[in-house]
């Protein structure tokens, strides 16, 4: 059982990473990956099996594809404090020549990217993919994939929708970051989308819920998730967010999707998350 | 040479498609191979029937499909995807640039039913704007074959090449006119030796172009006969040679004038050895229904349209 109050600590550290990478490119996104910091954490430091000496073809390993790929603050910064690359290299996020583009790519060749994301909606189908090429390969390993609320609004996400569960990709956990925010305001402003679950439940997905922002819950329930793969059907994970989490702020509004903090409110953020690990 | 360049019968080149999944897919068995509900178009029913576990029926969802190609490379899969060129590409551009290109997938993109000589089903289903997209992607490879042997060559040659690769070709049966003749990704095939003009052509226009240039034999024109199957990277070295030679250019494709093969032959050429180039190609239209040979006679790339500008560039030299 994993020592959540290690967890958390990680979580504190990459909240403040993901704030300051973002202050210091005075560009970025800290609102969603404020609120998947504590997912991220979990899935590299307890749920996933990984090897940060990284392969692209993931082999006899688990992988995560970040389909949102606009919240890169937070991957980068999990990235780094697990061991893919060196934590100072988050100093070079979004400035020229840098790996740690504004959002992620495989072109520069960071370590744990296996794709391009950022324009919203592929995602899902590339770890489709990937999840079939496992089974191909007899890896009994499996696949992650997290993509945004404000994303599922997008057509080609309901193409895999609809074709996991016909196919019985059953070594795929999708994970869904419902903050029910987008850019231009509340997701039940500009095109709601319901209840998720229902809806992935209603296409054949084995649904889970979560608090995204309960560590003890996030653990939990990403165990549940991996027990119930291997049984024909893919797992969905409909996982309530607070966008902008940590930082009180930035809590729960659209306003700090992808807006830098200038230094004034970078200080005031900082004052509420703990350096647990050392700043880069 | 040109009088040894002769027809051995009719076959499409989707057929000649299929038969190159078929032998690849029997050597390769990496090589998986995805439709989105054209499997029958497309030509890989025997595919299906030998290893339904390397198949992927990804149903009408086009997008989806390149997504899963994407990640099928991630775990070391070659790739095909197969639909029609306009789905293969307009439809889908932004996943083919974002999850395929500028992540380095080793996706084989298959595009049946390229341009005009799709015929009845009209202008929705008729692209001529495929090369231009594909030659824009960095390290896209794209390669549009003249007849049936060679799209066996090139289906097989594809699985071999490390990296994104679109394959065009079409729907009509049409004249088989390379049975044993070599064929290199990347390197022109030199058909016919000739002193007074060169004439650059891809896919169906290939074998437009051997018979204008038997026509133009006949009036004591010697024409210099390229085959372009690969339109990315561009065999300049082989462009240059001929030009040198003769003078002046006509470059053929079945593709709108902006963004295809013309366009790339006019930079080779503008940029090392100017000559006049006269282009046989849509004229910046969409086409319409009809039957191939009425299209390619209404929308200029009839034998005689090849004639016409073969003289047209003599006269500027
Ligand atoms: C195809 C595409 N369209 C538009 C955008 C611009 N865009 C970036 S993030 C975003 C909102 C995404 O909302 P959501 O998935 O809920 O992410 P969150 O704001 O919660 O982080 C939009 C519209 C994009 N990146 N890709
Ligand atoms: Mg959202």
């Amino acid at each position: 059982m994993a020592n959540i109050a290690e967890l958390k600590s990680i979580a504190s550290q990459v909240r403040r990473d993901i704030v300051r990478q973002v202050a210091d490119a005075q560009s970025g996104h800290p609102g969603g990956s404020l609120g998947c910091a504590d997912l991220l954490v979990a899935l590299y430091f307890e749920t996933m099996k990984h090897d940060t000496s990284f392969s692209m073809s993931g082999d006899q390993e688990d992988m995560f594809y970040l389909s949102n790929g606009h919240i890169s603050p937070v991957w980068y910064s999990v990235l780094a404090r697990s061991g893919y690359f060196p934590v100072k290299e988050l100093a070079t996020f979004r400035q020229l020549n840098t790996r740690l583009q504004g959002h992620p790519t495989t072109h520069e060749g960071l370590p744990g990217v296996r794709t391009a994301s950022g324009s919203l909606g592929q995602g899902l189908s590339v770890a489709i993919g990937a999840a079939l090429a496992k089974k191909l390969n007899n890896d009994p390993q499996l696949v992650f994939c997290l993509m945004g609320d404000g994303e599922q609004e997008e057509g080609q996400v309901w193409e895999a929708v609809m074709f996991a569960p016909h196919n019985k990709v059953d070594n795929l956990i999708a994970i869904v970051d419902r903050n029910n925010q987008q850019i231009d305001g509340s997701l039940d402003e500009v095109l709601d989308i319901g209840d998720l679950g229902e809806k992935y439940a209603a296409f054949g997905w084995e649904v889970l819920r979560m608090d995204g922002n309960n560590m003890e819950e996030v653990v939990a329930t990403l165990a549940k998730a991996k027990s119930l793969t291997g049984k024909g059907k893919p797992i969905f994970i409909d996982m309530k967010t607070e966008m902008g989490k940590g930082v009180d702020y930035m809590e729960g509004t659209h306003k700090w999707h992808g807006k830098a903090p200038d230094a004034e409110l970078t200080a005031k953020a900082m004052a509420q998350l703990e350096e647990t690990l050392g700043d880069y | 040479m040109l009088d040894n360049i002769k027809s051995t019968g009719k076959k499409a080149t989707r057929d000649g498609f299929g038969a190159g999944i078929d032998a690849i897919s029997a050597e390769n068995d990496q090589v998986v191979v995805l439709t989105a509900d054209l499997a029958g178009s497309l030509k890989i029913q025997n595919f299906i029937d030998n290893y339904p576990e390397r198949y992927f029926q990804i149903g009408i969802a086009e997008a989806n499909m390149m997504g899963i190609a994407a990640g099928l490379a991630n775990g070391g899969k070659i790739p095909y995807t197969t639909t029609f060129a306009n789905f293969s590409t307009g439809r889908v551009y932004d996943q083919i640039r974002q999850s395929i290109a500028y992540s380095h997938k080793n996706v084989k993109i298959c595009a049946s039913h390229a341009g005009l000589t799709l015929g009845e089903d009209g202008a929705t289903h008729q692209i001529l704007e495929d090369l231009g997209m594909m030659r824009m992607l960095p390290g896209m490879t794209v390669i549009n074959p003249c007849d049936y042997h060679q799209t066996k060559a090139a289906a097989i040659a594809i699985a071999h090449h490390d990296g994104p690769v679109y394959l065009r070709f079409g729907r009509p049966s049409w004249p088989m006119f390379t049975e044993d003749m070599p064929f290199e990704i990347g390197k022109a095939l030199h058909m016919a030796e000739g002193t007074d003009i060169s004439i650059f052509a891809t896919g169906h226009m290939v074998w437009q172009a051997v018979e204008a240039a038997k026509e133009l034999a006949k009036e004591g024109i010697s024409v210099d006969l390229v085959n372009i199957h690969t339109i990315k990277p561009l065999d300049e070295e082989a462009i240059l040679a001929s030009v040198k030679k003769t003078g002046c250019a006509v470059s053929c494709e079945e593709h709108n004038r902006m963004g295809g093969l013309g366009d790339a032959i006019a930079q080779v050429l503008t940029g090392n050895h100017p000559v006049p180039q006269e282009f046989v190609a849509v004229n910046d239209s969409f086409g319409e229904s009809g039957t191939p040979a009425e299209l390619l006679d209404k929308y200029g790339l009839s034998v005689a349209d090849v004639v016409k500008a073969a003289k047209r560039a003599l006269a500027r030299k």
